[in-house]
């Protein structure tokens, strides 16, 4: 492994007094001060988090959303340009090796947002997608003679990483528009921020340089997340900062997202979602369109799945919370076991997510999870647990 | 504000007062600040009888669990009720308002307990 990594607001998070923590290869914030009130803060006023860390592909030109039909699990060309969709990157068994959310910012022309941690494993499976998508196409159109990129000549997409040469930033919380209206700086001219749909994009400039803007998160609340070039990323930080302030902004570090995240009954890659899991386990299934052609991954998700275990949402009285690789129990029997868990700081009660056998998944099953040698009773309940306000 | 150099320290992070034969016990300032917000604790019972290295009670953020040992042998003679229903005094008042428990210590039984010069060294001068 290679040293961990700052993201460019490193600085930024030192002077506020940020605890760092090792995720996916970066050193990150986990917390400025206080995860509760940080948490607090994106569920009543807002949160702002430095996500830089996160992979940003742009896939774009040649027939680049028939490819990413191919190379992803749901129907990228039927996303209008303007929105947003969650997908997967899959593996030939039908395991996933990402989960993502591609923007569509022109007909040919998407950008597709990785975890850190997948970086490479998104990169590497991009990539041969493309080739073997290539090979197809080349052979169907052909005759193939010589390459099969020089065949498909102009239909061949190009995949960019541009993960290092670009910051993201998230406002998260119920104040998010309107302290990105209110920011310095800031010159939205695509969609109106008042206009802009969930899971949808717009675009505009910051400070002179690109900004794209998307209504999009990982918390549970309304926000947006921003993408600008590193080398605005400081300002950007400061001015959304200053901008904030009057509305409750708080910087929040990657604690407060955890239980944020967990309370919308949101997966996380590495507890929840993994090569050994397919969608449906997750209760992910609407995000793959199995009626494709053909895509990576379609053949694994034919076989039967019915038997593997099933993600479930656990609450349990009390504050002894189950946490990830707890055993989960239905009397006697260990069904499963906790992916992700916590003391909800919304909800004041524990809160988890556990993958079970079907038979003990069904809504309101009492079931146990074994804290630390102590049962503790916990009912499979609907996801998410906390909805916010409409 | 408490004297910290008066107190003696364990490499568990705890911190031990002593007044006579009873010591108060909580964990120091780094602890809290590396467990994030506790969110819960539990405490041995009054009465019980704890053994010096052993582990007597967890202390639980929101993101991890702490085991909690005992600094000293001896009888749990109070617990700290408030932190146990306010279990934030953990991270805002470590060395006051968030202490733990108090031990009648066991005089015959050894203790390895660390000044605040040590302590601080093993925390690469963090504390």
């Amino acid at each position: 492994m290679s040293e961990p990594r700052y993201t460019s607001l490193r600085e930024r998070h030192e002077s506020l007094g940020a605890a760092f923590t090792d995720f996916g290869g970066w050193l990150m914030p986990v917390r400025y001060a206080s995860d509760l009130a940080e948490h607090h803060a994106v569920r009543e006023a807002a949160g702002l988090f430095d996500i830089s860390h996160m992979a940003e592909f742009w896939v774009h030109d040649g027939r680049a959303a028939d490819f990413l039909d191919y190379a992803l699990a749901g129907r990228v060309s039927a996303l209008p340009v303007g929105k947003a969709k969650y997908s997967f990157v899959l593996a030939d068994d039908g395991g996933i090796v990402d989960d993502v959310i591609v923007y569509r910012t022109a007909e040919e022309y998407f950008l597709v947002i990785a975890n850190a941690g997948n970086r490479a494993a998104v990169a590497g499976a991009l990539d041969a997608a493309l080739a073997a998508w290539a090979r197809v196409h080349a052979f169907l159109d052909g005759p193939v003679e010589g390459d099969f990129a020089s065949v498909l000549g102009g239909e061949l997409p190009r995949v960019e990483d541009v993960s290092d040469q670009t910051a993201l930033l998230a406002v998260q919380g119920p104040r998010a528009r309107d302290i990105v209206e209110a920011t310095a700086g800031i010159d939205i001219t695509g969609t109106a921020l008042a206009d802009l749909g969930y899971y949808a994009w717009t675009g505009g400039t910051f400070a002179g340089a690109s900004l794209f803007v998307a209504r999009t998160g990982y918390t549970g609340e309304d926000g947006l997340e921003l993408l600008v070039p590193n080398r605005v990323a400081v300002a950007l930080w400061d001015a959304l900062l200053t901008a904030g302030e009057p509305f409750g902004l708080v910087p929040a570090g990657l604690a407060a997202r955890d239980t944020l995240r967990l309370e919308a009954g949101m997966p996380l890659y590495g507890h929840e979602l993994s090569r050994t899991v397919v969608p449906a386990q997750a209760g992910l299934a609407r995000a793959v369109a199995p009626d494709k052609d053909d895509f990576v991954g379609k053949d694994g998700l034919a076989a039967d799945t019915a038997d593997r275990p099933v993600l479930v949402g656990l609450v349990s009285g009390g504050k002894r919370a189950g946490r990830a690789g707890y055993a989960v129990y239905d009397g006697d029997t260990r069904v499963g076991e906790v992916t992700s868990g916590a003391l909800s700081p919304t909800l004041q009660h524990p809160i988890a997510l556990a993958f079970v056998s079907p038979e003990s998944s069904s809504l309101g099953t009492e079931l146990a999870i074994d804290v630390r040698g102590t049962r503790i009773p916990a009912t499979v309940t609907a996801l998410p647990f906390y909805r916010r306000k409409k | 504000m408490t004297d910290l150099d008066a107190l003696s320290y364990t490499a568990e992070h705890e911190w031990i007062a002593s007044d006579d034969a009873v010591a108060t016990v909580g964990i120091t300032d780094f602890a809290a600040d590396k467990l994030g917000d506790v969110v819960f604790v539990d405490l041995p019972a009054v009465g019980s009888v704890v053994a010096a290295a052993e582990v007597c009670g967890e202390i639980e953020s929101t993101k991890s669990v702490g085991e909690l040992y005992a600094p000293l042998s001896g009888e749990v003679v109070e617990i700290n009720d408030a932190v146990v229903d306010d279990p934030s005094l953990v991270n805002s008042d470590p060395f006051g308002d968030g202490w733990l428990l108090k031990i009648r210590v066991d005089s015959s039984a050894s203790a390895d307990l660390l000044d605040r010069a040590a302590y601080v060294a093993l925390t690469g001068g963090a504390a």
